[in-house]
């Protein structure tokens, strides 16, 4: 008897989304991330091409963090007072295939850092290594619109990706982002409909889909995790049955969302029955990640570098 | 939904004229306006205008092709004629249509493989047009059955149930969504539905609003595709509405412009 064929064939292709230039294509970057690519649900290569691995941003802060607690803040103590150190130290020794540097020293409440600062931050990172630079404004509309399209500008031909674009605030990051060739998040609340709308906003000003990147606002363990599980997944079900505004890849923000869990931040004294606070934090971070990532995530940004190592070894176990 | 697009067709009085003088750019305007409304496939029927059907067939295809990228569905009942379209194209292409015989599925299944193009099949045998719903969902398996046993893909396949006016037979309309339904429910992998949506109107007033109505109602049934008026803005704005209110499409504030890019 003819065994029947069950594959799942999907009608759409997630858009490849290549970050960094190299020197060839008119950057600087030794090497170029590409993400996407997928015409099958996450990791099920029985059913088609599931696409480019997740890849890993490290995030780097452009102002020392406030409130990491010690099992965090130890692997970056003596840099996170040296962005170009802490990227190099990201890309070098933490396995980081991006880095990702969070702009939030630009935020009026917390440093209004100017844009030549800003500027010389970006390109000291640029200088301190060769993987691909994501840039991720304060999510202050009137700062992100000062500050990004100068960063935009000084990093033109490094095919950076920059955000984010939201329902409210996308049309200079876009034009900036069109005019200097760099990729563009878009980004919504937990929200498929604003997501979907916020691709058509983009695309309308005459942003190529091949090269945006969607970001629905990420949960934790614990912290609506299960919500944007179902989001991602919904989207990228109707991105592979043909709906070509949710075809694009999508990045989550674990690394934060983790590590402000209070199951991350409460020492061994606060809560003694949760299990050591030494290694809390990385398995909150880890489970977040592994999680997500059969959800139809393609860039992971990450904090800890033991969760960087567990989630990258599980990729290699699924792929 | 996947729209067939209808308006080039030798029976409408401008595309018989464009086929008479060979004027092109009558077919150029009406290939990119339909496409610019959404259409998956053009629609291209020589009608009876032309002495010649294979040459008018072959040079609607051409010039069709000349203006847009957009499918194309070359229809005729005539097997050389689509032969003659097949020749000449470049587009993706669909053949409409086959009848529900057997014999006749023998032939258009292999030629629709050959040339990787889509098919419509008629629920219609010998005995011409079943009036029932039993018939019409027997033909349906039948097709289905030969799909299969020629190793097609599914995906490919979209079966025509044949609406008829409304004015001609009012128990009609009502057997077509029973037949949309348990052709769904029957087959898995399940194929296309479709129907020539503007022969539900013919000869009534109010063609627009019964078209719409149909279609709404044929869509929360199972169609899922229709060879219909797409320069009517309000009947492809009425399916894409149903079809995300049956959840097929993702909401957005500009989802009725997302449904057409």
């Amino acid at each position: 008897m003819e065994i029947a064929n069950v594959v799942e064939k999907c009608a759409g292709v997630v858009q490849e989304v290549t970050i960094g230039a190299t020197k060839e294509e008119g950057g600087t970057r030794r090497k170029t991330v590409t993400i996407g690519g997928a015409n099958s649900l996450p990791f099920m290569d029985f059913d088609g091409n599931p696409g480019h691995k997740p890849a890993i941003a490290i995030d780097v802060y452009d102002i020392p963090p406030e409130d990491w607690p010690e099992p965090l803040l130890k692997h970056y103590e003596d840099v996170v007072n040296n962005p170009a150190n802490w990227a190099k130290r990201c890309a070098e020794e933490y396995g980081a295939d991006l880095i990702c540097l969070k702009l939030d020293g630009i935020h009026p409440d917390r440093g209004n850092k100017s844009a030549d600062e800003t500027v010389s931050t970006v390109k000291s990172i640029l200088e301190a290594v060769d993987i691909p630079l994501i840039i991720w404004g304060c999510e202050n509309n009137e700062r992100d619109n000062e500050i990004l399209p100068k960063v935009s500008e000084a990093t033109k031909g490094e095919k950076c990706l920059i955000g984010g674009a939201t329902q409210e605030n996308y049309k200079t990051i876009t034009a900036v982002c069109l005019a200097d060739g760099h990729n563009l998040i878009t980004q919504a609340p937990v929200d498929i409909n604003i997501g979907k709308q916020i691709n058509i906003l983009v695309t309308d000003l005459g942003f190529p889909t091949d090269r945006i990147v969607m970001f629905q606002t990420t949960g934790a363990l614990g912290y609506g995790i299960e919500y944007c599980y179902s989001i991602h997944e919904r989207g990228r079900i109707a991105g592979l049955s043909g709906d070509r505004q949710m075809a694009t890849p999508v990045i989550c923000d674990v690394g934060h969302e983790s590590w402000r869990a209070k199951e991350s931040k409460a020492s061994d004294s606060e809560a003694p029955q949760w299990g050591s606070f030494a290694d809390r934090g990385i398995m909150w971070e880890a489970i977040t990640a592994v999680t997500l990532i059969q959800s139809g995530v393609d860039i992971i940004r990450m904090y800890h570098p033991e969760a960087v190592s567990i989630v990258k070894e599980h990729i290699e176990k699924l792929t | 939904m996947i729209t067939i697009a209808e308006r080039i067709n030798g029976m409408f009085l401008d595309v018989k004229k464009a086929i008479k003088e060979k004027n092109a750019s009558i077919i150029h305007e009406l290939a990119k306006r339909q496409t610019e409304a959404g259409a998956t496939y053009l629609d291209i029927n020589v009608g009876t205008a032309a002495a010649d059907q294979h040459d008018a067939m072959r040079w609607l295809v051409e010039t069709t092709q000349e203006a847009v990228k957009t499918p194309i569905a070359i229809d005729s009942q005539k097997l050389d004629v689509v032969k003659a379209g097949l020749e000449v194209v470049k587009n993706e292409v669909m053949i409409n249509s086959s009848q529900g015989e057997p014999e006749d599925l023998d032939i258009y299944i292999p030629l629709a493989k050959e040339h990787n193009a889509a098919l419509i099949c008629l629920t219609m045998n010998k005995d011409g047009v079943p009036q029932d719903v039993d018939t019409r969902v027997e033909i349906a398996a039948t097709i289905v059955g030969k799909v299969m046993e020629h190793g097609m893909d599914m995906d490919k396949v979209f079966i025509d149930p044949i609406i008829l006016p409304v004015n001609v037979d009012q128990k009609q309309p009502g057997y077509m969504l029973e037949v949309f339904s348990q052709i769904k429910l029957l087959s898995d992998p399940q194929p296309h539905i479709t129907v020539g949506l503007s022969n539900f109107s013919q000869g009534t007033k109010e063609k627009s609003l019964l078209n719409k109505t149909m279609l709404i109602m044929a869509v929360a049934a199972g169609l899922d595709t229709a060879l219909m008026d797409v320069l009517d803005t309000d009947l492809m704005d009425a399916g894409i509405c149903a079809e995300m209110v049956l959840n097929k499409q993702i909401y957005s504030d500009s989802f009725l412009k997302a449904a057409r890019s």
